[in-house]
């Protein structure tokens, strides 16, 4: 592995947390789509500034393009405050007109600079490793590297000591407000990290890989954990890990680098949708599934606590009073022996106690709408759960 | 007898986009009173607490707690706001969220510690959600999650306490264990001002009522103003309609 080679990977990572830890915030606040506004809308605020200092790495860029940032959740929520539209339509109205503002100025004015729509939107993180900061003639290395190290060390800051604050604002603005914690305040914070940190990590990866370092680790993450800390780590690992691994990817296959390592993310989100353990799609389905039998095991047993009559509970009359399929049937009969809940005498099904006593409970909870509960008893009284 | 006053609202307007949603109310909370709000859906009930409690600007009127503005007196008041109001996926556990009642004690950027701790937990217990702490917060029912609510509030150790809609979607187990908190809240002295939908149980859980639509239509102790005229003023000629209805 070359020098440039670790060079750019340490980019990657360092853009890669620096975008998830905002990007957790976004994606609890359901503001996703703020992400990929501002990605786009800090162009016009970046041509402007380079028009200024006509210096491509001049701080003024940084700040020109954090304003409008600013500027972009400013208007969308002016805009959505007028209640003629909402908030998806304000951002879809938003962006496209700061963004093509940006991609006019250009054409009109930066046509001979290096600054055109594609460096913009794909970036070159490959070049990285070319720009590098020399101060006293000595190489400190690459400029987008301190550039990125810098905002991230910032943002790490801000969100250890103003940790509680954007918790409880994001959690309930309501209760931030009457405790004095100003969550509009907090609101504006957060959306000016997120701008800085899009102007600062657009350069070297491009505005898309800037959404999706913000928005899909926090996603995968917030399928997997249930505690706040844990989903600021991991969705920081996740971004690290697909860098990584989006980076030799791309090497091996002769590609775009911000394009694998996105692709990757998507491909990790999918495999987290699937396969997680709770909210996982297979962890649910068969939850579903076994639910499905349960309530069936459920109403079966009430039948059979409901009638004194025999034929009704004749192993081989069963079907055609309780109508279901001969599988279904079978199912719920094996479900509920095993849990010896049922026992068969002379082919007339009864209840064992611990059978009955679950009916009986059971049909107290339903009729207390205590779901909750009704949950607690099912732990209690089957050897198996899903 | 010289009731002190907890909470003295002036001539409060209150508008969304210009249009009055409060106009021009006049209330004083005495201290120590188990106060009902009461009005039909859009009456302004929540928006009353809000603006109480500086979350919305008026667009006129003050309102003052205990003689001074709310923002010198936040330490004296907690709040419960609508349980529906947050997300109830948000990735914590009930202990954290009773932890956050600490916060505005705390101040900014100060951590909650061990001290904290023990209040949030003495707190869950007081609603009897101790063995749940740890319970991601999605995973409680609707009335647990009220619960949760009520022992945030119980760690502010305020002074006033206002409740929006506490008793919405939760069993009846539940709203009996609140409505004997409020209780024991006011016969330590405290003041609790409860936004209420159910007229049925006003009589019997609160001891003074306020009836709002848009205006004030009345207040004072449930014995004395509780009645079908005031009722009627604020439901509109046909206000058992309205009952069911919501």
């Amino acid at each position: 592995m070359t020098n440039a080679q670790l060079e750019i990977q340490i980019i990657l990572s360092l853009v890669a947390v620096a975008c998830a830890l905002p990007g957790v915030f976004l994606v609890l606040r359901k503001m996703a789509l703020i992400s990929d506004a501002i990605s786009h809308s800090i162009l016009p605020g970046i041509v402007i500034g380079f028009f200024i200092t006509q210096d491509l790495a001049s701080p003024l860029l940084i700040l020109m393009a954090t304003l409008t940032g600013v500027l972009t959740v400013v208007l969308v929520e002016y805009i959505q405050k007028t209640g003629l539209v909402k908030e998806d339509t304000a951002i879809g109205l938003v962006f496209p007109a700061l963004f093509s503002l940006g991609v006019i100025l250009i054409a009109r004015n930066a046509g001979d600079v290096h600054l055109d729509v594609d460096a913009v939107l794909l970036g070159e993180v490959a070049f990285a490793p070319f720009d590098r900061w020399m101060y006293n003639g000595i190489d400190m290395g690459p400029r987008s590297l301190w550039m990125i190290g810098t905002i991230l060390s910032v943002s790490m800051i801000m969100l250890i000591l103003f940790y509680k604050e954007l918790k409880i604002a994001t959690f309930d603005a309501g209760l931030a407000a009457s405790l004095g914690f100003t969550p509009i305040g907090i609101h504006y914070g957060l959306m000016t990290v997120s701008s800085v940190t899009t102007v600062g990590a657009f350069d070297a990866i491009g505005a898309i890989l800037v959404v999706a370092f913000m928005i899909v680790p926090a996603a995968c993450v917030y399928l997997l954990t249930t505690n706040l800390k844990k989903m600021l780590v991991g969705s920081s690992l996740v971004g690290i890990f697909a860098s990584i691994t989006g980076y030799w990817l791309a090497h091996a296959l002769d590609t775009s680098i911000a394009g694998t390592i996105a692709t990757v993310l998507g491909l990790l989100f999918f495999m987290v949708y699937l396969f997680a353990p709770n909210k996982g799609y297979i962890s649910q389905w068969y939850k579903t599934k076994q639910q499905k039998t349960e309530v069936a095991m459920l109403v079966f047993m009430l039948h059979l606590a409901n009638h004194e009559d025999e034929r009704e509970r004749n192993i081989n009359h069963l079907q055609e009073h309780i109508n279901w399929s001969k599988q279904r049937a079978k199912k719920v009969l094996r479900l509920a022996y095993q849990n010896n809940m049922i026992e068969v005498k002379d082919e007339v099904i009864n209840l064992t106690e611990k059978g009955l006593a679950f009916t009986e409970k059971a049909i107290s909870y339903i009729s207390d709408n205590k779901n909750s509960e009704l949950e607690g008893i099912k732990q209690n009284f089957f050897l198996f759960r899903g | 007898m010289e009731d002190k006053i907890a909470i003295a609202i002036d001539d409060l307007t209150v508008a969304y986009n210009y249009k009055p949603v409060l106009w021009d109310i006049d209330l004083q909370i005495p201290e120590g009173v188990l106060m009902a709000i009461v009005g039909p859906n859009g009456a302004g009930k929540s928006t009353l607490l809000k603006s109480i409690l500086d979350i919305i600007k008026p667009l006129a009127g003050s309102v003052t707690v205990y003689g001074k503005p709310y923002k010198k007196q936040r330490h004296l008041v907690a709040y419960v706001p609508q349980k529906g109001s947050v997300d109830w996926d948000f990735p914590t556990t009930a202990l954290d969220v009773v932890m956050m009642g600490t916060y505005g004690s705390l101040g900014w950027i100060k951590r909650p510690g061990k001290a904290e701790k023990k209040l949030a937990l003495e707190a869950l217990e007081k609603v009897g959600m101790l063995t749940f702490q740890d319970r991601q917060i999605s995973q409680l029912s609707g009335g647990q999650q009220q619960r949760i609510f009520l022992a945030r509030a119980l760690v502010q150790n305020a002074a006033i306490y206002f409740m929006d809609e506490p008793f919405q979607g939760v069993d009846a187990t539940t709203e009996k264990a609140i409505i004997q908190i409020l209780k024991e809240l006011r016969k330590a002295g405290k003041t609790v001002v409860v936004v209420h939908h159910d007229l049925q149980t006003v009589p019997e859980y609160f001891d003074w009522v306020t009836f709002l639509n848009v205006k004030k239509i009345a207040t004072g102790p449930v014995a004395q103003i509780f009645n079908d005229d005031n009722l009627t003023k604020t439901y509109g000629i046909n206000y058992k309609t309205s009952i069911v209805e919501e």
